[in-house]
């Protein structure tokens, strides 16, 4: 399983990296921002994406939106990992077609929680 | 000031009131001479009138932007900020960053070196266990005994190595969480110069609203209301206990999302 994880801080790639390998994914590459991740999601063959919402330059929920406009892309797993606590924040994203919605900080269960439950779905 | 301006009205009214009824006398008395001159007279009181009032507030407003903390070369266009407080302010604010992410990186550094130190430990230990148990049930050999009693002397020093190692770690990562306080420090100081401003932006704004005034711009038009889409980034919410539109953490956004049909 090929996983993109999307986020400006370097730390927080890092922990979900980290959290990510614990979980039994080792395949995992890293962007630091919507526009450099879109490339790197039409080129590459990813089956799992974890973005953050808050970055500069494109946005994790217009990345969101980017990615359910692709033919390509549409049916790609999006969990978002953010800091961000709006509720009409979390009603945007699942309006745009999120699959799951990680509030940080967050905790290693969690995660591993919010990740099981989309594959489930994905599968069945 | 707003005193001394209101203090400038009235002497100004009292002159007009006086001189408003010499001046009719005159016209009356058809001495047009004398009437030009005393209209003359007003015209000059109500100039220095409103000279004195844009004088006052130019000062006023020069001594707010000297306040404002940022030095700037406003000869150049767009004005170049040099070595304003501001700009030490963001500087302070990256260093925030940095220094942050300089003991994230140190810990999660240690973390990942001293992991596997702390496992092979437990792994040895859990093998010799099982050893020991065999020699307890007397299910072991005289060779495989002075085998045993090698290894139990090598794991012993591995022992001592690993877990010297693993307390150095430990207070190493201790050590790096000093960042807190040095972070909290440069905070507390930016958050000083915020307060600074603030207070020097409401002068400012006290000093154009006279300004509007004094020239006559008095502006009735409807306010400049900022427009904020509600589902912007706003980062972490620091009093999420305290917004209605805000969820209190995960339970919440599951709760949420369940209720949206997820």
């Amino acid at each position: 399983m090929k996983i993109l994880i999307v986020d400006d801080f370097s730390t927080m790639r890092r922990i979900i990296k980290n959290l990510l390998r614990d979980l039994g994914f080792t395949n995992t590459q890293e962007a630091d921002d919507g526009s450099t991740a879109l490339p790197m999601l039409r080129s590459g063959d990813f089956d799992f994406l974890v973005t953050d919402w808050n970055m500069p330059g494109m946005t994790g929920i217009d990345l969101l939106k980017e990615v359910r406009a692709d033919a390509k892309l549409a049916a790609l797993p999006v969990l978002m990992v953010t800091a961000e606590a709006k509720r009409d924040q979390i009603i945007e994203a699942a309006q745009a077609g999120v699959n799951g919605y990680v509030v940080k900080p967050f905790t290693a269960q969690v995660l591993k929680e919010k990740i099981d439950k989309i594959f489930e779905r994905v599968d069945s | 000031m707003e005193n001394k301006t209101s203090l400038h009205n009235e002497q100004f009214l009292a002159q007009l009131q006086k001189d408003s009824s010499q001046l009719v006398e005159k016209l009356q008395n058809n001495d047009f001479d004398e009437a030009t001159s005393l209209i003359n007279t007003l015209v000059e009181l109500r100039d220095s009138h409103i000279f004195n009032s844009v004088g006052k507030l130019t000062r006023a407003l020069h001594s707010a932007i000297v306040n404002f903390h940022v030095d700037a070369d406003f000869d150049s266009n767009p004005p170049e900020v040099n070595t304003s407080e501001i700009r030490d302010a963001s500087d302070r604010l990256q260093y925030v960053i940095d220094l942050t992410q300089k003991a994230a990186d140190t810990t999660m550094d240690k973390v990942e070196a001293i992991a596997p130190v702390a496992a092979n430990l437990g792994q040895e230990a859990g093998r010799i266990r099982d050893e020991w148990k065999r020699l307890k049930r007397r299910e072991m050999s005289k060779e495989e005994f002075k085998g045993l009693y090698g290894e139990v002397d090598g794991f012993l020093g591995e022992m001592e190595l690993g877990t010297k190692e693993l307390s150095n770690s430990l207070q190493d990562i201790i050590l790096e969480q000093g960042y807190q306080d040095l972070t909290g420090q440069v905070l507390k100081r930016v958050i000083g110069l915020i307060t600074d401003v603030e207070r020097e932006l409401v002068n400012l704004m006290r000093i154009a609203g006279q300004v509007e005034k004094v020239t006559g711009l008095d502006s009735e038009g409807e306010p400049i209301a900022a427009v904020e889409s509600s589902t912007k980034g706003e980062g972490p919410q620091i009093h999420a206990d305290k917004r209605d539109d805000v969820v209190s953490g995960q339970d919440d956004v599951d709760d949420l999302l369940s209720s949206l049909g997820f």
